[in-house]
């Protein structure tokens, strides 16, 4: 039974190829030759392997084909339309604001419009926006209270992203659960994934409402005491607006 | 009318290969670009596996393969001038179109569904749901803004190198599995787990394909990866072996990865850059802060693929 363990020597590969940032490409490449070498495949098989295999999942790259429309969207200004009809928002707590933002990132996932968020979206308008209402509620009270609200920022978007994206039947990880399940031996289609995706996709939104709500009532709390000392330590103290 | 799918796949297949070409020769014409030879070479290489893959024999590819890797190791690829339309361009539109730019984006979802649902090419139709949905609400974009051919194809050239190789890591990724699982990776893997995880017990199973895609997809931050070792050594064997529905155990398997993701600093677009953008403190803010979260929705994973995969 020895032996057999050398095997995962390519799983290492990986491991410490994306652990030193080394090009993911090269380091997926040299991982399946290293473990070809190591089950004493020859070379000219190794070839044929991988050629067979790249060309059997082309299908995984299908979404390529959704770039041109995307794109010409963009051009036109999709993603300004998107900017505006966020900023029509207001009156908004920054938790609410937070749910709302997760709820529309996971419909863009859904619906599999393809944004780096956190340039786009997170860093001109997410954070600024959530900041903003949070001011308005006088929760803000020192740095650590702004880092708080930059890290739920980042939550948002992730959380968001993450189980929003395998609603959308084009997504690259519903077409790579197909793909392994078919190569498997389970042929499965995506539309079926896509529906075993979906509560996740609810729990999810859920889960970060919650989330958002605890750190709201926090921050709350925290303002509440720190308003409570200044009004104690300097009692008739200018109210510094 | 079923036997048109495998011959409408392949011409999906040849128009992705041009795409890919057509971004292969306006790279090598952008002088701007320093890189243009092998950005050149890597997109019309790519292209060429796309378009006859099936029709070269599979060494070509593999050797290509090869080239491919070769030519991101050595970091030829670069993204050249790209037209992204002024700011003033963008509002225009937004101004003139409105919320009707979001037509295109939901058609495609709408006909993907629509193709899906009542396959009319036969067995290839989820797959082909894409591909159709695509040139469809591409048509549709293009009606709807009216824009000059030149420009449509620009914006495609633009956004497959803004894209990048790095999109393409999916497929390189798929073909590891391929090959893992013809060296027996996955039974090693089983074998180390079968010790642990008593057998024919569905939720300890359960717990295993989790645990596992969560702490693979944090050791090498990308569930992907994870997903094709983690179902063939533990999923299979654990869990659908034993009567679980492979479509509820995959999909609950991969977004339990993403547990694994959202709290490792492997992943470090999601986990990194917001603390870089926002000029956060603490490098490690918003993984301490999603950490509660991922803790969560673990739990509500095992729980749910438990009782709904059997």
């Amino acid at each position: 039974m020895g032996p057999d363990w050398f095997v995962l020597i390519g799983v290492a590969v990986i491991v410490v190829g994306f652990l030193l940032k080394i090009d993911s490409i090269a380091v997926v490449i040299i991982a399946a030759l290293t473990t070809s070498l190591i089950a004493e495949v020859t070379f000219a098989d190794f070839l044929e392997q991988i050629g067979t295999a790249f060309v059997n999942n082309r299908s995984v790259s299908l979404f390529i084909l959704t770039l041109p429309m995307i794109a010409l969207s963009e051009r036109f200004g999709l993603k300004e339309q998107a900017v505006t009809l966020i900023k029509r928002l207001q009156k908004m707590t920054a938790s609410r604001f937070l749910t709302l933002y997760t709820i529309i990132r996971q419909l863009c996932g859904a619906f599999g419009i393809r944004i780096s968020g956190m340039v786009q979206f997170v860093r001109p308008i997410v954070q600024p926006m959530t900041s903003a209402a949070a001011h308005e509620q006088g929760i803000v009270k020192s740095d650590a209270d702004e880092e708080v609200l930059k890290a739920q920022s980042a939550v948002a978007e992730n959380t968001g992203n993450f189980f929003g994206q395998n609603g959308f039947i084009a997504a690259s990880g519903v077409l790579l659960i197909v793909g392994t399940l078919d190569s498997l031996g389970y042929p499965v289609s995506p539309e079926r994934i896509v529906a075993a995706s979906l509560p996740m996709i609810f729990i999810g939104t859920a889960v970060a409402a919650i989330n958002f709500k605890i750190v709201g009532r926090r921050l709350e709390k925290r303002a509440a005491q720190a308003g409570a000392t200044a009004t104690g330590t300097a009692q008739s103290g200018a109210n510094d607006e | 009318m079923s036997d048109l799918g495998p011959g409408l796949l392949d011409a999906m297949f040849i128009l992705v290969g041009a795409l890919l070409g057509a971004t292969g020769v306006r790279a090598l014409l952008d002088t701007t670009n320093d890189k243009r030879l092998t950005t050149g070479a890597f997109w019309l290489l790519l292209g060429f596996t796309f378009a006859f893959g099936e029709v070269v024999p599979f060494e070509v590819t593999g050797i290509i393969i090869l080239v491919l890797g070769g030519l991101t190791l050595s970091r030829g690829v670069k993204a050249g001038a790209v037209q992204e339309g002024t700011l003033e361009e963008r509002e225009e539109g937004a101004r003139r179109l409105g919320s009707k730019l979001f037509i295109p984006a939901l058609s495609l979802a709408a006909i993907a569904v629509l193709v899906a649902t009542t396959a009319p090419f036969g067995k290839e139709s989820g797959t082909l749901s894409v591909g159709v949905a695509s040139i469809a609400s591409l048509l549709i974009a293009w009606g709807l803004t009216r824009a000059p051919a030149s420009v449509v194809a620009g914006q495609a050239d633009r956004l497959i190198q803004q894209v990048g190789p790095i999109g393409l890591l999916p497929q390189f990724l798929a073909m590891l599995g391929v090959v893992f699982t013809s060296a027996g990776v996955g039974e090693v893997v089983a074998d180390a787990i079968a010790n642990i995880v008593p057998d024919g017990n569905k939720f300890a199973g359960v717990l295993a394909y989790c645990i596992g895609m969560a702490l693979f997809t944090a050791v090498v931050g990308n569930a992907f990866a994870a997903f094709t070792v983690i179902t063939a050594g533990i999923g299979v064997p654990f869990v659908i072996a034993l009567g679980g529905d492979p479509v509820v155990a995959g999909a609950l398997a991969m977004t339990a990865g993403f547990c694994g993701t959202l709290v490792t600093p492997m992943a470090a677009n999601f986990n990194a850059l917001p603390v870089a953008l926002l000029e956060m403190k603490d490098p490690n803010g918003v993984i301490k802060a999603q950490a509660p979260i991922s803790a969560v929705m673990f739990v509500a994973h095992v729980l749910l693929m438990y009782f709904w995969a059997f």
